[in-house]
């Protein structure tokens, strides 16, 4: 019959799919690029496991297919860092600490319940905005966009926002403007966004000036001045999954001819 | 692996696309030979209370024929289907929510139950669902003369003494489903899991 269905040496930057189990390195010092077959006696420090990937007993195991990557660890010799899988998904599961754009559709008592494209509706108080208290309440309607992150998200429990950071400030969150318009994209393509220095939306903002909102359940909200510019702006951001980055620079050069 | 594989017991070509379709939040379309199956896979998304369980996800499986509305062989194929997904499937990790996974048979050339069970796999793969591994359908006719065929082809199964289905999962490869219609002996179909299922 075939092996124990152990992996043998994955290194950081391969496609892993589900099933697969990868040895932590047995010496701390050792590089963490490579995970090897042996025994290994526990790592030093604390090894985070990240998304797409679980602890079992003999190492960790791959529950999604993707790219595996690594972080080495932030501290000298302190901790493991993290390993993770890159994955693509469209469904949104919620993750304490994300910023989401939701949208409220319906008021019950003290909190309105916000629809975040995940598998249960959000609970957000009243309370939450900046400034707001049991007198001055913010003017909230159903159907109305917010943008706010997660304190509560985990598989138990119903997912639960807020409008402000943990000093009581907005920080950029908050009920988002009637004009403007909302769409989806893949989970993958709002992670490139965000990262620093993204090229695609420096260039975007050379060619017509718009405010954006990302939201990590794979919803964009734009506004530029016409109408017209915010369909340009919202459709190469659907389109640039699937473009490479010239012919990207090739249609906003034509864009920005006429 | 193991022995070398008899004649007769090469797969027919097959063929995926993941990723096709557009409102799903997974989906794939699996060739083998001229079977071909769509799955779409919509989850982890809200449940109906009656179907909601703490523990799991609730997995449902709608299997569409090609013309005609679903019958009691769909019905049971959806259970079996839904029987291998669910042991693959990490539902500890959405409990209160549903997966959703529709299959509709595009044209039906023999072996359309592993076609199913390998189009339903790379569909939750797609849909970026947690799962412990990967499984794996295959179909085998044995012939009146004892002849084993994998991949049967429409003619081949009429002709069959009997058609056992069986679903693998990729670690240790292990035995999810097996099903068998017709006459055979319990020793033929170990034989036909044990050389031939495991070398596919």
């Amino acid at each position: 019959m075939a092996a124990s269905g152990l992996s043998a040496e994955v290194d950081v930057g391969q496609v892993v799919l589900p099933g697969d189990v990868l040895l932590l390195p047995a010496a701390p010092n050792a590089d963490g690029e490579r995970l090897r077959l042996g025994p290994s006696s526990a790592p030093r420090g604390r090894l985070l496991c990240g998304p797409g990937l679980r602890r079992c007993a003999a190492g960790l195991l791959v529950t999604k297919c993707g790219l595996l990557r690594h972080r080495p660890p932030a501290g000298a010799g302190t901790g493991g860092g993290a390993y993770w899988v890159d994955s693509q998904q469209k469904r949104y599961v919620p993750v304490k600490g994300d910023p989401i754009i939701g949208i409220v559709t319906a008021k019950a008592g003290d909190i309105f319940k916000v629809d975040v494209g995940g598998s249960e509706q959000a609970s957000l108080s009243y309370l939450a905005f900046e400034g707001a208290t049991k007198r001055n309440r913010p003017n909230v309607q159903v159907g109305d966009l917010v943008y706010g992150q997660f304190i509560v998200a985990n598989k138990d429990m119903e997912p639960e926002m807020v409008c402000i950071d943990s000093s009581g400030r907005a920080n950029g969150m908050g009920i988002i403007g009637h004009e403007g318009l909302l769409f989806k994209v893949s989970l993958g393509l709002i992670r490139k966004l965000l990262a620093p220095n993204c090229e695609i939306i420096q260039e975007l903002g050379q060619l017509y000036p718009f405010e954006i909102v990302l939201g990590m359940n794979g919803r964009i909200w734009v506004k530029a001045k016409t109408v017209q510019q915010t369909l340009i702006v919202a459709n190469i951001l659907e389109a640039c999954e699937h473009m490479t980055s010239e012919q990207r620079k090739q249609a906003l050069a034509k864009l920005s001819e006429s | 692996m193991g022995s070398e594989p008899e004649p007769g017991c090469a797969l027919r070509p097959f063929a995926v696309e993941q990723g096709l379709l557009s409102r799903p939040d997974g989906s794939a379309a699996f060739v083998q030979g001229d079977t071909s199956v769509l799955a779409g896979v919509y989850g982890p998304a809200e449940v109906r209370s009656s179907r909601e369980s703490p523990e799991r996800a609730a997995l449902d499986v709608l299997l569409r024929p090609k013309v005609g509305l679903p019958g009691v062989l769909e019905r049971s194929r959806e259970q079996m289907v839904r029987r291998a997904c669910e042991a693959a499937l990490l539902g500890e990790l959405h409990p209160r929510s549903s997966v959703t996974l529709v299959l509709q048979v595009v044209s039906d050339a023999g072996s359309l139950l592993s076609c199913c069970l390998n189009a339903a796999c790379l569909a939750l793969l797609d849909a970026g669902l947690p799962l412990r591994s990967l499984f794996c359908g295959v179909t085998c006719a044995l012939a009146p003369d004892g002849a084993v065929a994998l991949d049967p082809s429409a003619r081949q199964e009429k002709e069959a003494r009997a058609v056992l289905t069986f679903a693998f999962e990729s670690t240790e490869k292990r035995l999810l489903l097996s099903t068998t219609r017709g006459a055979c002996s319990a020793k033929e179909v170990e034989y036909v899991r044990d050389v031939h299922g495991t070398s596919v």
